[in-house]
């Protein structure tokens, strides 16, 4: 089975001293791969390279096998490739609605919204309100759900966490495991959250200072003291 | 009284083609954060492409429809051609770029047409009804409604229902999540800028016949107005800036029916003054506008 | 922590611009050259230097006012225009030249006092619009009172002939140096001390201007009192060599052109002003010349116009930063800024 995302030698940067340092990553289709690390360490300038976002300095994205560099990030969606950005990236002066459109603006015919609203019953409440007037939940909840609208095979999900309450959280990861088990997607995982990104992935890779320092089995990464101790500092 | 009925209509025909205009830099404003300065010396370009075509093919009609698309085009290739590689870290860079294309613009019609004033005629009789002894509306002002009426009809109709629309106000508000779902953010800024373009050229094709006739500068003064209205309007909100239209057009018709024409320009000046520094979000904005 | 390094960068090239030559130096060195460029130059080419003088005075004001403060005016050419109009009204009613320059200076302050009170309020596009307006609508203005100012028309300016040791295009020449040279010198003064380190650290972040104890509004209403006290010197100046004054002297496309001036000169540079006045006589005068080869008048003035604009949007893309990077020396490169962040 070829791997669905493969990264080689990927460096990344503005100028002498690179953000991101000869990575080297894969997702199997259906998988779940957290990518820890403190803050700066380079998470999001990851996520945001694999789409387009930031041009790398080295090194090859393939998806499929085949050159993701090639293909505009516009043309990202079609490819399968969804990204939900830090901050979620909710159009905060379009609805509920709207947002959730936007996301499957691209297919036709546009797919109904219908299963996200099952998904998310709170998001289906509030159809009409415009995106800032949603609770820091909401939002996190709308970004994936537009996310899911375009029916990805891989969700590049950065920081999904950030700033919510370990109830919401634990929804969401709960949501993202039921997910890859019901439709095999496959996610990209970035957290500073380390024990509720562990708790539902597959592997887990540890970036620092822009290098990958240790990869292994998200429970062995959980359960060996010494390795938990000397990367993740709980 | 009758004098103040005329009047009204007057400026209610005056503010429409002021709306339409401010709508256009209101549609600029949105996609790019960019006044688009040049809007008045494109409009006065397509105006005498459209009198061109009229002249030569005896229909005004035709002419008209041939400056609305030319404004469309014009709209797209300024775009392309030079707004897109403008840098915008500084808010003053796009402000410089338009008014080099003013320029531009109005020395390439110069060249071409000269600097006298072009006799530019109305294709309906602009002689107001007369209803009950009050003269009200000409043809040419119902025209102008109702030109004015469809495009701020299709526009909202594009904006609000369409999955094209969906996208422009997606792009215009946040590009990169916007890319990052597949919407092609350069060629939605095209589209507004063609959108914006032609509408600009339309309300061109109606002033100026009302006006002195063809010259390079002779959306100039409109301009103004217009960016007073647009700035009233809250420069953010297109239905601020049709409103704003409208009530600068009553405005200017009050001012011009009772203290003479000549005070006209100062008045917009006033005008544009008091409401930068009272309410410089514009009257009708809900909450606080972006700052640019 | 970006508002310190702006500061550090400012205080940096401030020093640079210590070790430069005295403006003194400067000014005493080209009074030389302009009273012997008067006595070998042909009258016409003596007469150009003498609108040059006066071109000079306007860009060097509006070069501090843009450059170093970061305030976009359109509106200066409706400024010269009140210049220029208080001149030949004073010169109508007095006939006495030197105080009728200083009259229609204060005037013309006055009014920039007015403008500026209102542009220190507002920011980018709204402050353009602004001066945009003021720009096109103050030529009206000679229609809505046309008693005093006569309409389109304009009015003619009353002078006494040059003394008579002196061409008239000398004497032209030399008043409008001495008023260029008078204009960069306490322009060059002013910006030099504290006044000018308080007009970048308000273009630069006003944020950091205001902690660092600097009044923002004053600040700006000071540069924009200061640049329109230029331009009416400036317009003061036109209305003499000209000996009359009319609306149609004054268009919006004039404002365009100072603009044009500043920026292809390099903003905020005194060196720069010079510059673009330079371009402002040399371009129109190549325009004529080429528009008298084709024999075709429509192309003069238009041709002019149309050069002005195609440098102005080429200078605007070609230099990465647009006016941001402009302000710098040119030996100075600034970091590549990543778009779209």
């Amino acid at each position: 089975m070829t791997a669905l995302l493969e990264v080689e030698n990927l460096t990344v940067g503005y100028g002498a001293a690179p953000v991101l340092h000869d990575v080297n990553l894969t997702v199997e289709p259906g998988q779940i791969v957290a990518v820890l690390g403190a803050n700066g360490a380079g998470k999001s300038t990851l996520l945001r390279t694999l789409s387009g976002l930031l041009p790398p300095q080295t090194g090859s994205i393939r998806l499929d096998g085949h050159d993701l560099r090639k293909i505009k990030v516009e043309h990202l969606v079609r490819h399968g490739i969804a990204h939900v950005p830090e901050g979620r990236g909710v159009v905060t002066e379009l609805t509920v609605e709207e947002n959730l459109r936007l996301g499957g603006l691209w297919r036709k015919p546009q797919p109904s919204l219908e299963p996200i609203y099952e998904l998310f019953p709170r998001l289906a409440e509030r159809r009409r309100n415009e995106g800032h007037q949603l609770s820091g939940g909401e939002r996190q909840m709308l970004a994936i759900g537009r996310a899911l609208a375009a029916q990805p095979r891989l969700l590049l999900l950065d920081e999904p966490s950030l700033g919510l309450a370990p109830k919401i959280t634990a929804q969401i990861m709960a949501l993202l495991r039921d997910l890859r088990d019901r439709t095999g997607l496959a996610v990209l995982l970035v957290e500073q959250n380390v024990r509720s990104a562990l708790s539902i992935a597959d592997q887990g890779v540890v970036l620092s200072l822009g290098r990958i320092v240790t990869r292994h089995d998200a429970a062995t990464l959980v359960d060996d003291a010494e390795l938990r101790h000397a990367y993740l500092g709980f | 009284m009758d004098r103040f009925v005329f009047l009204t209509f007057d400026g209610l025909s005056r503010g429409a083609v002021y709306a339409a205009f401010a709508l256009a830099l209101v549609l600029i404003w949105r996609a790019a954060r960019i006044v688009n300065f040049a809007q008045g010396a494109m409009a006065v370009a397509t105006a005498y492409v459209g009198y061109s075509v009229a002249d030569a093919t005896g229909s005004y009609w035709l002419g008209f429809l041939v400056a609305v698309v030319a404004g469309l085009l014009l709209g797209a290739g300024v775009e392309r051609v030079v707004m897109r590689f403008v840098d915008h870290s500084s808010p003053l860079n796009g402000v410089v770029v338009a008014l080099g294309l003013v320029l531009i613009i109005q020395g390439v019609l110069g060249m071409i047409y000269g600097n006298e004033f072009r006799p530019a005629e109305a294709p309906l009789s602009r002689d107001a009804f007369e209803i009950g002894g009050i003269a009200l509306l000409s043809r040419y002002d119902l025209f102008v409604f109702g030109a004015v009426g469809a495009v701020v009809v299709l526009l909202t109709l594009l904006f609000t229902r369409t999955p094209t629309g969906l996208r422009m106000r997606a792009a215009a508000f946040a590009p990169d999540v916007s890319r990052l779902l597949g919407v092609p953010v350069g060629g939605m800024l095209t589209l507004g800028w063609a959108l914006a373009a032609g509408v600009g050229s339309l309300a061109g094709m109606l002033v100026i016949p009302t006006e002195l006739g063809l010259h390079p500068t002779a959306m100039d003064i409109v301009f103004i107005s217009a960016f007073t209205a647009a700035v009233l309007g809250g420069l953010d909100s297109p239905i601020g800036a049709v409103l704003g239209g409208l009530l600068v057009g009553l405005l200017l018709s009050y001012i011009s029916g009772y203290l003479g024409a000549t005070v006209a320009p100062m008045a917009v000046l006033a005008l544009l003054v008091i409401v930068l520094l009272s309410r410089p979000d514009g009257l009708f904005a809900r909450s606080k506008a972006r700052t640019a | 922590m970006t508002a310190l390094q702006d500061r550090a960068g400012t205080k940096a090239t401030d020093r640079t611009k210590a070790k430069k030559i005295s403006p003194w130096l400067v000014v005493v060195a080209g009074a030389i050259i302009v009273v012997a460029l008067t006595y070998t130059l042909p009258p016409f080419r003596t007469y150009q230097l003498a609108t040059v003088g006066a071109y000079l005075c306007v860009t060097a004001g509006l070069t501090v006012l843009t450059g170093l403060n970061g305030q976009l005016s359109l509106g200066h050419g409706a400024l010269m225009a009140t210049g220029a109009y208080t001149l030949a009204l004073w010169q109508n009613k007095f006939n006495l030249l030197p105080v009728g320059i200083l009259v229609a200076v204060l005037v013309t302050t006055a009014v920039g006092a007015v403008i500026g009170l209102a542009a220190a309020r507002l920011r980018g596009p709204y402050l353009a619009g602004l001066t945009l307006a003021v720009a096109v609508v103050v030529p009206s203005i000679t229609s809505t009172f046309d008693e005093t100012f006569n309409s389109d028309q304009g009015l003619s300016v009353m002078l006494n002939p040059p003394p008579e040791s002196m061409t008239n295009e000398q004497w032209q020449a030399w008043l409008c140096w001495g008023g260029a040279l008078v204009t960069v010198l306490v322009l060059a003064l002013l910006t030099r001390g504290r006044f000018g380190r308080d007009m970048k650290a308000v273009r630069d972040d006003e944020t950091a201007a205001r902690l660092a104890g600097i009044s923002v509004a004053r600040t700006q209403v000071a540069a924009f009192v200061v640049s329109a006290a230029c331009a009416g010197l400036a317009g003061a100046l036109f209305a003499v060599i000209a000996q009359s004054v009319s609306p149609g002297a004054f268009p919006l496309t004039l404002s365009l052109f100072l603009l044009m001036a500043i920026v292809i000169g390099g903003l905020g540079r005194l060196s720069g002003a010079l510059i673009g006045a330079v371009l402002l006589v040399a371009l129109p005068a190549v325009a004529h010349e080429i528009g008298e080869a084709a024999g075709s008048q429509r192309l003069e003035g238009n041709l002019a116009l149309t050069f002005f604009g195609v440098v102005l949007v080429v200078v605007m893309l070609a230099a990465p930063g647009g006016l941001a990077s402009l302000r710098v020396p040119f030996t100075k490169s600034i970091p590549f800024k990543k778009k779209g962040h």
